[in-house]
């Protein structure tokens, strides 16, 4: 059988601009070649800056931001579309190959109904009429699950929830009935349950309309769910090409092997003992506005030297919760106690010593840090600030600290726009641990990184833990996360406690029925797991 | 229309009014707040004390400031807007046909500068970054930075002295047929055309680049719709709002303009009228004048924003 | 941001103000004769004796010229410094307090902003004396309120990121988290502004002093000078186009400067 699409040794280079100098050509995708078969699946994965939606965007002859194609050749169909101009190029993008972006709810026209925009193609390609093309979006409506196929069209972007968004943009690729669909990471931004009705959605409907897709994403899990073969990426250069099978089960590169391989941490849960715990946060009720609560009667407990993990999806009120304790949003009713003493609501009323002793680490490094500020500073503040530690003293603390985060006193003079995102959150880490606390807080402090930076900064998180015997209150929707790291766990959904608990019994069965929904949302490293974890779901409702 | 859509452009409707209102205040306390007493400035420091007096009783300074502030207010809804110091006349007659006048000029400077503003726009941001849009934004860059004088007298110098096409001075009458009018007001015009077109003309591609740079018409393009179809009908529908939002900023402009090159050009308007009674300290002129320009400015300020309320789908079409 | 590799436009506009600072200050201790004194005819064209010819009552118009650039140019310096002083620290301090303090000071800043400054100067001075303190004064107070939105937004913006939210749960004092966190990194939209309402702020007193209402003669003043020689255009004397053109001149160069200084990032200018 021919190949339907064919790239070969595709060069993308990008001006890059910095303020002030002179443009630099940098290379974004180096020699890639791939062939795909008409109804086939290829899962382009990778880290940031692997260069995998750039290619995405190269089969519709697309180069974003000043991206140009410099080099190679994509054949679709026995022709060279990155040598179509004007009409004929034209008639490709959204006739022959369609798109659909990470973010729906801002690639959807605000200003029109949704049944215009995804019969728009269909009618200008002249594939279809209008009544045709609107029949045949509603069966499109249909088949991706999406509620009153007859009337959902009528209704415009902002009427709709992300997850019918994300599925109504699939539609939109589907309705001129292309060859080929690139999916640029379409469930990243959904939550787990979410997506995984999404992702089924997705894979049925390629399926059954027999197109061909090119699949990207960060998330190998996701990617072999859907699917045929595997491209593994990084800085722009291919790693390793096969069959999903063996990617997932028998990688060959190291770097697909640290990939498959997610999480190299595991801590080992420690006991509950009787001890007063550090932090009980007793029937806290919360709200922004006065009447809507975003966190109803929580009771937590977290004791010296354990991690607990709050997990939710978003909406659950768990970041709410950090700021609770940190006093930046009093509670309604509740209390909260440390080291057994009653802790003042606001923060305004918290001694300095509590403020040392409670800090925080936030999710993006890149904000959380004082673009003016150089590493010294950002580390020395809260030694000057909290123990009055100045001139030599301080500066060999500082580099004391950076050692500690395995980085040296080299960075003291760098600024954080010169670090990478792993070393930006380890500078971050420093800070909070510089002023001895008691308690860090650590909101969705991974959620930023790539996977395999996580894991390291997830590693120096519990050796410092270890050295120090800090407490971590863990805020994260990575389940992944949360069974690595955490002794106990909290499970939150609509600003309510689920179930609270050591790790050892929250993740096993039996399982709250939300809890239960959660956990097998999570997609795992293997193939099938998403029709198990679809049907072992449609078993569930019939059986209810 | 939803309740919702209707409830917003009442609250809009009636923070104009409580604005105005205000304002109103403040244009009738400024002489009770200022420091300084009013009659004595008025008359100049060989005043007799007689003339104060009588300056006083006048403008009812004698009377407590809420009691004299009502008659005021009560008069202007009337159409009384009090009486002249210097001339004695009511101030209404003054104003006379000069609001006309003024309206006169001010819409055909904006007749002329708004389509011109959006189609000088629409035609940087098609040749984005290269020269013709470079050239549009340094000419108007520079348009910008001159101040009407500026403009006004070089235009009477080329197009009135050296060239005797029109006159420097822009007299018009009752008894003007359109076409006369229209001739007369041409140098005023272009001054005022060419000082608010500049910035309308930046502001309204800032606007449309603004809508240009979202995820949907980068979309739009991806499902290889034509450039015509993604300027009308992708990016048009959302730049409508921030164009109307432009317009009206600018022709708020223009009412400041108005006042300078009616003077520049001796044009019989309210601009004019105003500046010589603020230089013969004729009180009740003033505060007329200012209150009249600030509900022109306000009632436009309004209109934009109940216009961009009106064309934001979300509001129109609630959840 | 280097000025060696900054565009022709931005050096040039430097030059051009930089040489305007040094004819303010130095000028008038050069200058050939005083501001007020009668040395010729009436608008004599530009000679060898006076460079720029005279004006409407035989004053050399150099001269003048040098003298109404140091008066435009401090009475504008010292307005838009007060209203800078005064903006910034009121804007900052509503952005970084929030609550009711900010919705008092915003609204206020609505209000007087729902009315054009020219029109509201010149209401205010139908009453006031006109003299430079007041002319400073009510500059000041006008463009304070632009000053105070600029301030504010841009200080909100930075308040809302997390290492403001860190320095504060760390317990550092308002005046650290304005001065150390806020202000570094609002600097050059700020300059920048600076720069845009100085040239506004010399515009604004040329166009009062057009109109009679700003500095009072026999003193001059670019606004004064184009008036008092306005009638000359009929008769094809180009005198009032001098100060007009100086005026010009300096307004450009200051937007190319500024033009540079926000290098695309940010168009306050289009923010009303």
């Amino acid at each position: 059988m021919s190949n339907l699409l064919t790239v070969k040794d595709l060069v993308i280079k990008a001006q890059v601009h910095h303020p002030g100098e002179k443009p630099v050509a940098v290379t974004i995708v180096d020699k890639v070649s791939f062939t795909l078969e008409k109804g086939k699946v290829l899962g382009l994965i990778g880290e940031s800056g692997a260069g995998k939606s750039t290619i995405g965007l190269a089969a519709l002859a697309y180069g974003r931001f000043g991206c140009t194609i410099t080099g190679g050749e994509i054949i679709l169909h026995e022709q060279d579309i990155l040598k179509f101009r004007g009409d004929k190029l034209r008639q490709h993008r959204g006739g022959q190959v369609s798109y659909v972006a990470q973010s729906a709810a801002a690639s959807f026209n605000p200003a029109h109904k949704l049944d215009d925009q995804i019969v728009e193609v269909a009618i200008s390609k002249g594939a279809m009429g209008r009544t045709e093309a609107l029949k045949y979006a509603k069966t499109l409506y249909k088949k991706l699950g999406l509620p009153n196929p007859e009337t959902f069209g009528q209704r415009y972007p902002h009427q709709v929830s992300g997850g019918q968004l994300q599925r109504a943009m699939t539609a939109m690729a589907l309705a001129s009935k292309p060859d080929l669909i690139v999916f640029d990471e379409p469930t990243t931004a959904l939550d787990v349950t979410t997506q995984i009705d999404v992702l089924a959605a997705i894979k049925d409907a390629i399926r059954e309309f027999n197109t061909a897709a090119l699949y990207i994403s960060h998330d190998l899990a996701v990617v072999g769910q859907v699917a045929d073969e595997i491209m593994v990426l990084r800085y722009g250069k291919m790693v390793e090409y096969g069959s999903t099978e063996q990617i997932l089960y028998h990688p060959k590169e190291k770097y697909t092997q640290q990939l498959v391989a997610v999480r190299s941490v595991f801590k080992e849960e420690k006991p509950r003992t009787k001890a007063e715990p550090l932090l009980k946060v007793a029937k806290v009720t919360a709200s922004y506005d006065g009447k809507v609560k975003v966190v109803k009667n929580l009771s937590l407990e977290l004791e010296a030297g354990h991690t607990l993990a709050v997990v939710g999806e978003s909406g659950s009120g768990k970041s709410t919760t950090a700021r609770i304790i940190m006093g930046l949003l009093p509670p309604s009713d509740g209390e909260i106690f440390f080291e057994g003493k009653r802790l003042p609501p606001k923060l305004k009323q918290r001694s300095k010593e509590l403020k040392r002793l409670i800090r925080m680490i936030y999710q993006m490094p890149d904000v959380a840090m004082n673009p003016r500020h150089t590493i010294r500073d950002i580390i020395g503040r809260p030694l000057t600030f909290f123990f009055g530690t100045r001139g030599k003293e301080r500066e060999a603390k500082v580099i004391e600290l950076l050692e500690q985060i395995e980085m040296g006193a080299d960075y003291l003079n760098r600024f954080p726009a010169e670090l990478s995102g792993g070393q930006k959150q380890r500078v971050c880490i420093a800070r909070a641990l510089a002023s001895k606390p008691k308690l860090v807080i650590c909101d969705e402090v991974t959620s930023a990184l790539d996977p395999l930076v996580a894991d390291g900064v997830l590693k120096l998180l519990m050796r410092l833990q270890k050295e120090t015997n800090v407490s971590y209150l863990f805020i994260t929707h990575d389940i992944a996360t949360v069974r690595a790291i955490s002794d106990s766990i909290a499970v939150m959904y609509q600003g309510e406690l689920v179930e609270v608990g050591q790790k050892s019994k929250i993740l096993s069965p039996p399982h709250p029925p939300y809890t239960e929904l959660l956990l097998s949302s999570v997609p795992e490293m293997r193939m099938g797991w998403l029709e198990e974890a679809i049907s072992g779901r449609r078993m569930e409702a019939a059986g209810n | 229309m939803s309740t919702q859509l209707i409830r917003l452009i009442l609250q809009r409707v009636a923070l104009g009014v409580v604005t105005l209102f205000v304002i109103s205040i403040l244009i009738f306390l400024s002489a009770e707040i200022l420091p300084g007493d009013v009659a004595q400035t008025i008359l100049g420091q060989s005043a007799t004390p007689e003339n104060l007096a009588n300056l006083r009783t006048q403008l009812g300074l004698d009377k407590p400031p809420l009691q004299r502030y009502m008659n005021w207010l009560g008069g202007i809804v009337r159409g009384d807007l009090g009486t002249s110091i210097v001339n004695k006349q009511p101030v209404a007659k003054l104003i006379g046909s000069r609001f006309t006048n003024t309206l006169f000029l001010a819409s055909v400077s904006a007749l002329i500068a708004v389509p011109a503003a959006i189609l000088l726009g629409l035609l940087a941001v098609r040749f984005r970054d290269k020269w013709p849009d470079k050239f549009i934004s340094a000419t108007t860059l520079t348009a910008i930075s001159l101040p009407e004088f500026f403009v006004g007298y070089v235009l009477i110098l080329f197009f009135a002295i050296k060239l005797p096409w029109f006159s420097s001075l822009s007299t018009v009458s009752a008894s003007m047929s359109l076409g006369e009018r229209l001739h007369a007001i041409v140098l005023p015009c272009a001054t005022l055309t060419f000082v608010v077109l500049a910035h309308m003309m930046r502001m309204t591609r800032a606007a449309i680049i603004g809508v240009l740079s979202s995820p949907y018409i980068e979309m739009a393009q991806l499902k290889g719709v034509s450039p015509f179809r993604v300027i009308f009908r992708h990016a048009f529908p959302n730049a409508i709002s921030p164009i109307i939002n432009v317009v009206v900023v600018n022709l708020a402009y223009l009412i400041v303009g108005v006042v300078v090159v009616e003077v520049i050009f001796v044009y019989p308007g309210m601009g004019q009228l105003f500046v010589d009674n603020v230089s013969k300290r004729d009180l009740p002129v003033v505060q007329a004048c200012g209150l009249i320009f600030a509900t022109v400015f306000i009632g436009l300020n309004m209109m934009a924003d109940v216009l961009s309320i009106i064309g934001n789908p979300k509001l129109r079409y609630p959840k | 941001m280097s000025l060696a590799r900054a565009p022709l436009s931005a050096k040039l506009g430097l030059f051009v103000v930089i040489f305007y600072v040094l004819v303010a200050v130095f000028g008038p201790f050069v200058s050939p004769h005083s501001q007020s004194e009668i040395v010729g005819g009436v608008w004599e064209p530009i000679s060898s004796k006076f460079w720029l010819g005279t004006d409407n009552v035989g004053r050399d118009i150099l001269s003048r010229m040098i003298f109404g650039t140091r008066t435009t140019l401090f009475i504008a310096f010292l307005a838009t410094s007060l209203s800078f002083s005064w903006g910034i620290l009121t804007g900052f301090f509503a952005a970084v307090s929030g609550g009711w303090i900010d919705q008092v000071l915003s609204r206020w800043v609505d209000l007087l902003m729902a009315f054009p400054t020219l029109i509201f100067a010149l209401v205010v001075l139908s009453i006031v004396p006109i003299n430079m303190t007041t002319l400073i004064l009510v500059m000041a107070v006008l463009d304070s309120t632009r000053v105070f939105r600029i301030a504010r937004a841009l200080a909100a913006d930075t308040a809302v990121l997390d290492f403001v939210e860190a320095a504060r749960l760390r317990g550092e004092s308002t005046l650290w988290i304005i001065f150390r966190e806020i202000l570094p990194n609002t600097l050059t939209p700020l300059i920048a502004e600076y720069g845009l309402r100085f040239s506004f702020a010399v515009l604004f007193l040329s166009s009062l002093s057009f109109l009679g209402l700003g500095v009072q003669p026999p003193a001059a003043d670019w606004g004064g000078m184009v008036r008092d020689n306005s009638l000359g255009i009929t008769f094809g004397r180009t005198a009032s186009l001098i100060p007009a053109a100086a005026l010009a001149i300096l307004t450009v160069s200051v937007n190319f400067v500024v033009d540079w200084l926000l290098d695309k990032t940010s168009d306050i200018r289009n923010q009303g």
